[in-house]
């Protein structure tokens, strides 16, 4: 009987902090078994060796935020049979995204003595911005098990069995009591959606929104629920919006909204920092 | 340098480290001109967006600088903060927070050591290539890095960017019977992460010792992490608000890393060999006695047996937290209570792979009006430099593959973390030799 040649799997690094991709090697008990029927192809983290493409599955993880790395998206992709994008930063900018909101050249001369030396794009954006991606699996981290779920579910040649319901769903499956309701914690759950387990409201504090926003997320409802009955000022509203995907639309838009109603505390915090 | 006297060798990636970066080394007659550690991983401005932001948002978001050492950024950050706010945390808090940090550092070290590291020695790309003859020792390490990530999941609610850190203590404090549920698989790990020392210990070390100078904490009666003075092998002893009068950063146009260096002395080392050359008589009493049976030198100087000292700091790890866990027969207050107002603060801890150091000063409503994030690699990078710098000469005859993968694996000791400071190390070594024109092939 004739061996069928194994896929092909390369794993890509943008702007980010390492984390998705390291969730791969977090799987201790499925490692070993995955490398016997994935080829691991190009891992740079996890390995010096190092196949040329084509690839059948390329996972990216980050953020594009230089000249450069917006042409190596573009290799990646010719490359790339199926490319899926891991985590926040690949998702909508992660939270380097935040300088889209700011001058740039500003942010390097607060963190570089040379800024003439660091070259940079105005935007942090995700790579469905630059190319066309198959699937997006979310979080900031992305979970682990949901990561196993869409490999495999490639390898099957099937869909990926991932919910795109809220955070709530999650909750309430988990048997935990509704902080914001029974401790008036704003806590994005109701917009963002599920993948972590409702990890934030089992610890006793809200959701912070790191999986971005669910389909439909009703952000204007949600905000006025937090100005309303929370008492929420509006700096703290568009801190929660704009954090971990403040370049996603739905959270981009509400923390503007937000925004609009702070501008004398801002230009108060502004001056503060000069 | 591209004339007919120039050689360029070039290869590919500098693999297994975390981040992105190249080197380039220049060598003439054999005698080592230039060496440049850069790093080219995309500058993500995290000192920038901080500001205007509230303190109380700092663990969550300096986590994101590194997925491999979250809970580092988030502890140094809290201490930082709590150092603005005059705020002490109790001391089963305390604990807990060491215990939390223990995992980073057991699931940390492993990786490091089984995954990135001890291919190096044994001549295999990668660990699933090592897996094939070594399935005893992979699993090993697979069950010992589980075990530390195990705590961080329980502690702080997942593996990679906890979430239950915050200033003043924690958002809930575990169960004992949560917490009670890591002891057996940590104690398994224990004996397996002590066969983990006597296997490193057996490896071919590559004759070679230098003696920079060491940095790291110091704590009166335990092995360094959350706090303590920041102590080094040329007698500095300073508190960490006195860091910026001691070190300084300097921004060089190959990297996009700021590199430290102690003022008017020049390049340091932070992380293993540092932490235990300073307090090797403060460590738990297993990994005293494999330090004491393996490393017989008073000062360890190869740089290539930081392996062992991870192994043994692993070991240390394990028993530490099996000490807290043991004691942890109820659950604490999960914070203790504070007001935000202005102020300044400082915070160094010890991540796996060095020092850590943050600062903060907050107006009166806990803002950040400005941030100060040193990672322990771009302390470390200049003396990773000079590691190469005196390595080379001696083996500048090697045949082009060796001395490369030397190279690396020079750099793979100190197990840099650049997406902290950033992924591919892509090496390239000129040895410009002017006077026959032989070149290397």
């Amino acid at each position: 009987m004739r061996r069928e040649r194994l896929k092909k799997m390369a794993v890509w690094k943008f702007a980010s902090c390492d984390g998705c991709q390291l969730s791969l090697l977090d799987c201790e008990d499925e490692l070993l078994t995955l490398a016997g029927k994935i080829k691991i192809a190009h891992f740079i983290e996890a390995s010096r060796a190092v196949m040329r493409g084509p690839y059948d599955l390329s996972l990216v993880e980050g953020s594009i935020t230089t000249p450069d790395d917006a042409e190596r998206i573009k290799e990646v992709r010719r490359e790339s049979r199926t490319l899926i994008t891991i985590g926040a930063c690949a998702t909508s900018g992660g939270i380097q995204a935040l300088r889209n909101f700011a001058d740039v050249r500003e942010f390097t001369s607060i963190v570089y003595a040379r800024p003439e030396y660091i070259h940079t794009l105005a935007q942090s954006t995700g790579i469905a911005d630059h190319v066309k991606v198959d699937f997006e699996l979310r979080g900031c981290p992305i979970n682990k098990r949901q990561l196993l779920e869409v490999i495999l579910a490639f390898l099957k040649g099937r869909r990926p069995n991932i919910a795109s319901e809220s955070v709530c769903v999650e909750c309430k499956a988990r048997g935990n009591i509704c902080i914001a309701v029974a401790k008036g914690v704003a806590c994005m759950g109701p917009v963002t959606q599920a993948g972590c387990g409702a990890i934030c409201p089992a610890y006793d504090r809200g959701c912070y929104g790191c999986f971005g926003p669910k389909e439909h997320a009703n952000v204007n409802s949600l905000r006025a629920d937090w100005s309303e009955q929370k008492g929420l000022s509006p700096l703290a509203m568009e801190r929660l919006f704009h954090t971990f995907h403040a370049w996603a639309e739905p959270f981009r838009q509400a923390g503007l909204a937000a925004k609009q109603d702070l501008t004398p505390e801002i230009q108060r915090i502004e001056a503060e920092c000069e | 340098m591209s004339d007919s006297k120039t050689k360029t060798i070039k290869v590919s990636y500098l693999a297994r480290v975390e981040g992105e970066g190249a080197l380039h080394v220049r060598m003439r007659k054999g005698k080592v001109e230039d060496v440049q550690l850069k790093i080219f991983e995309p500058p993500r401005f995290f000192e920038a967006f901080l500001r205007g932001r509230n303190a109380l948002e700092a663990p969550d978001i300096t986590a994101r600088i590194c997925g491999i050492c979250p809970v580092a950024y988030q502890m140094s950050a809290v201490h930082a903060v709590e150092h603005a706010l005059g705020v002490t945390v109790t001391e089963p808090l305390r604990d807990l927070r060491r215990l939390l940090y223990c995992g980073e550092w057991i699931e940390s070290h492993t990786l490091h050591v089984y995954m990135l590291h001890a291919p190096d020695f044994l001549g295999f790309e990668d660990a699933m290539g090592m897996a094939k003859s070594h399935p005893k020792e992979v699993q090993m390490g697979l069950a010992i890095k589980k075990a530390g990530n195990s705590i961080v999941s329980v502690v702080g609610g997942r593996e990679v960017h906890p979430i239950n850190v915050k200033v003043g203590g924690f958002h809930r404090a575990p169960r004992p019977g949560e917490v009670r549920t890591l002891l057996e698989p940590l104690q398994r790990a224990l004996a397996m992460a002590v066969d983990t020392v006597r296997w490193v210990a057996g490896f071919s070390f590559p004759d070679f010792d230098r003696e920079p100078e060491f940095v790291a904490l110091r704590h009166p009666t335990e092995y360094p992490m959350c706090d303590g003075r920041v102590v080094s092998s040329e007698g500095i002893d300073i508190d960490a608000v006195q860091f910026d009068d001691q070190f300084a950063e300097i921004h060089v146009p190959y990297t996009n890393a700021l590199h430290s260096v102690v003022k008017g002395r020049g390049s340091y080392l932070t992380g293993p060999l540092a932490r235990f050359n300073l307090n090797r008589s403060l460590l738990a009493t297993t990994a005293r006695s494999l330090a004491d049976e393996f490393l017989l030198e008073i000062i360890v100087k190869s740089p290539f047996k930081s392996i062992i000292i991870r192994s043994i700091e692993i070991v240390h790890a394990l028993e530490e937290a099996i000490r807290i866990i043991e004691k942890y027969r109820e659950s604490p207050a999960p914070s203790v209570p504070f007001t935000l107002h202005a102020g300044a603060g400082a915070a160094v801890t010890e991540a796996p792979r060095g020092l850590l150091y943050h600062r903060y000063r907050l107006s009166e409503d806990g803002t950040i009006l400005d941030a100060k994030i040193i990672p322990p690699t771009s302390q470390n990078q200049k003396s990773i430099e000079d590691d190469l710098r005196d390595l080379l000469p001696s083996r500048a005859a090697l045949p082009k593959g060796e001395l490369t993968h030397l190279c690396e694996q020079a750099i793979r000791n100190h197990d840099p973390c650049i997406s902290c400071a950033t992924h591919f190390l892509r090496l390239e070594i000129h040895d410009v030799e002017p006077s026959d024109g032989t070149v290397m092939p």
